[in-house]
């Protein structure tokens, strides 16, 4: 298993707040989970071993390849997907919410970017917040949003980096929407085209 | 579309803010600039005080402000939606607060200023004429396919001043919707959806002095016919309305062709007029951004006013002049003011002597 000890930096106040999954009585458990995430979907399912019977877990390897799907595989969940990536998880997680029942407990775990895709669509499905939990484990890289071409970088390592859409040299702000579930990127050499400081390796 | 035919008459100025930035502030609108520093340093505060009016030909007098830049500023905004749509946005469940300020701001400028706007009412058959924008419109009150946008986006492209919808849920104020295009860096398309905390995550220093919590106190007991002003400010190189972090790639480097010998010319204070309006039917807050903008030169015209501000510019926290964008030519702004602070005392409050 991924290290699952990586710490993310003092939290910004537009930024969620991360916990750690607890048990939670419900008819139902849906489980999202992307790299070392599986090592809290392990521990969750450990806490409470009721919970394996009636969940459905959705997983993806996380954004540095890590994949952990054996130990999901292991814990004898009534269902189970490894979906290949993010988008292709959410896809079938659409196809989810359509039958979920009210009163579904939601577990998200892994990479931020992961668990923010997630918890905007269940919004977007009229899942209660307090039904969202919600476990940050392994990879600390940023899904990014250019606010010049409003492009979406993912996983970015470092600070700056190029916009995957438009090309442009972007600094990390420390501004986070979860309607975009996404991190704000802006040019960094704006005022100085051309001066662009070396790119430090700042997530992980 | 909402065809402009603009009649700028004696009053109004036909200017630009980007390209040749035409914009100058009157004689007149320098006497009446709102300028935002009551006494000699500045650290945030709540600064919320009741919109009520006051000082008659003020930037308070009236509950929405219509000066001499009016026409030329609609022009300029009708140029940057044109350029990106995105700046004008309402989540669907904010269109009734939309209807909401459409009539808080038609009623109050058809009372204001009576030459220029008229407003006339039959039940829900609404008459509204826009003479400086040669607008001349009837529609169903209520009903959005009787505009052609929708009442937000369509009383705000004819009003000075950014604009934000409020909604009100869980204890917490969410921006909604907005018109923004004479922002002072911030972006609605990012921050939309955003709770009160949320969108004010960048702002250095207020959140650890408790500042958004108890404006956020204070504005969840905002009542409806009570509504409350504050100021805010930074400062703008060239008079450039619009400072979207959008843009910023286009005026950014701006900022790096201040001089010793320019600053009294390229330097703007911006200021922005906030005003806070509870709406009636659907309880959301409304919420005007309104910024005048203030060429140094002209300020200094004022002794009370090139003091005071030469020792605001000296002596503000390093991170807010960060965050206000100003850090780079702070030395430069506060060289050429000294020149204009004799070190006397000033007299307290906004007012000029």
């Amino acid at each position: 298993m991924k290290d699952a000890t990586m710490s993310l930096p003092p939290s910004i106040l537009s930024r969620p707040v991360y916990g750690v999954l607890a048990p939670r009585p419900g008819l139902a458990h849906l489980v999202i989970a992307d790299g070392a995430g599986a090592g809290a979907v392990a521990d969750l399912f450990a806490a409470d071993p009721g919970i394996a019977g009636r969940a459905h877990v959705l997983y993806t390897p996380g954004p540095d390849g890590g994949d952990d799907w054996a130990v999901i595989e292991a814990l004898g969940a009534a269902q189970a997907q490894r979906a290949a990536s993010v988008p292709t998880l959410l896809f079938r997680l659409a196809r989810v919410l359509l039958d979920a029942k009210a009163g579904t407990q939601c577990y998200l775990a892994g990479s931020e970017g992961l668990i923010g895709q997630a918890e905007r669509d269940l919004m977007a499905q009229g899942v209660p917040h307090q039904d969202i939990q919600k476990e940050h484990r392994g990879s600390t890289v940023r899904r990014v949003q250019c606010v010049h071409c409003k492009g979406i970088t993912e996983a970015v390592r470092t600070d700056p980096f190029v916009c995957s859409h438009c090309g442009l040299s972007l600094y990390v702000r420390d501004h986070y929407s979860r309607r975009l579930a996404a991190f704000q990127g802006v040019c960094i050499d704006a005022e100085e085209p051309g001066n662009i400081p070396p790119a430090v390796e700042k997530f992980a | 579309m909402l065809d402009l035919k603009p009649d700028f008459g004696s009053f109004f100025k036909d200017e630009t803010f980007t390209g040749d930035f035409t914009f100058a502030n009157s004689p007149q609108s320098v006497r009446r600039f709102p300028f935002p520093f009551d006494r000699d340093d500045y650290m945030y505060s709540v600064n919320i005080e009741p919109h009520v009016s006051t000082r008659p030909g003020s930037v308070f007098e009236h509950a929405f402000d219509i000066d001499e830049h009016y026409v030329s500023e609609m022009r300029d905004r009708a140029r940057v939606l044109a350029r990106d749509p995105l700046r004008c946005q309402s989540l669907p469940h904010m269109e009734l607060a939309g209807w909401d300020l459409l009539e808080l701001l038609m009623e109050s400028l058809a009372r204001d200023y009576p030459q220029w706007f008229t407003l006339t009412r039959s039940g829900n058959d609404w008459h509204w004429v826009n003479k400086p924008l040669g607008i001349d419109q009837r529609f169903t009150f209520l009903d959005a396919s009787s505009l052609p946008y929708g009442p937000m986006e369509y009383i705000t492209r004819q009003v000075q001043g950014d604009f934000t919808l409020q909604d009100e849920r869980d204890q917490n104020l969410w921006v909604d919707a907005g018109m923004v295009t004479t922002q002072a860096d911030w972006s609605l398309d990012f921050d939309i959806g955003m709770n009160f905390f949320e969108w004010h995550a960048p702002v250095p220093l207020a959140h650890e002095k408790g500042i958004f919590e108890r404006a956020l106190k204070f504005l969840l007991r905002l009542q409806h016919g009570a509504p409350v002003r504050r100021f805010n400010w930074t400062m703008t190189v060239n008079p450039l309305l619009d400072t979207a972090p959008e843009t910023y790639p286009e005026w950014g480097a701006m900022r790096t062709t201040v001089t010793p010998q320019n600053v009294g010319e390229k330097l703007h204070l911006r200021v922005e007029l906030q005003s806070l309006f509870r709406l009636p039917r659907s309880n959301a807050i409304a919420f005007s951004i309104r910024a005048y903008l203030g060429r140094f030169d002209d300020l200094v015209t004022v002794p009370k006013w090139g003091r005071r501000l030469h020792r605001v510019v000296r002596d503000v926290h390093p991170d807010l002049a960060a965050y206000k964008g100003f850090l780079r030519n702070r030395d430069a702004m506060t060289d050429w003011l000294s020149h204009h602070d004799d070190g006397a005392p000033t007299s307290p409050g906004i007012w000029p002597d």
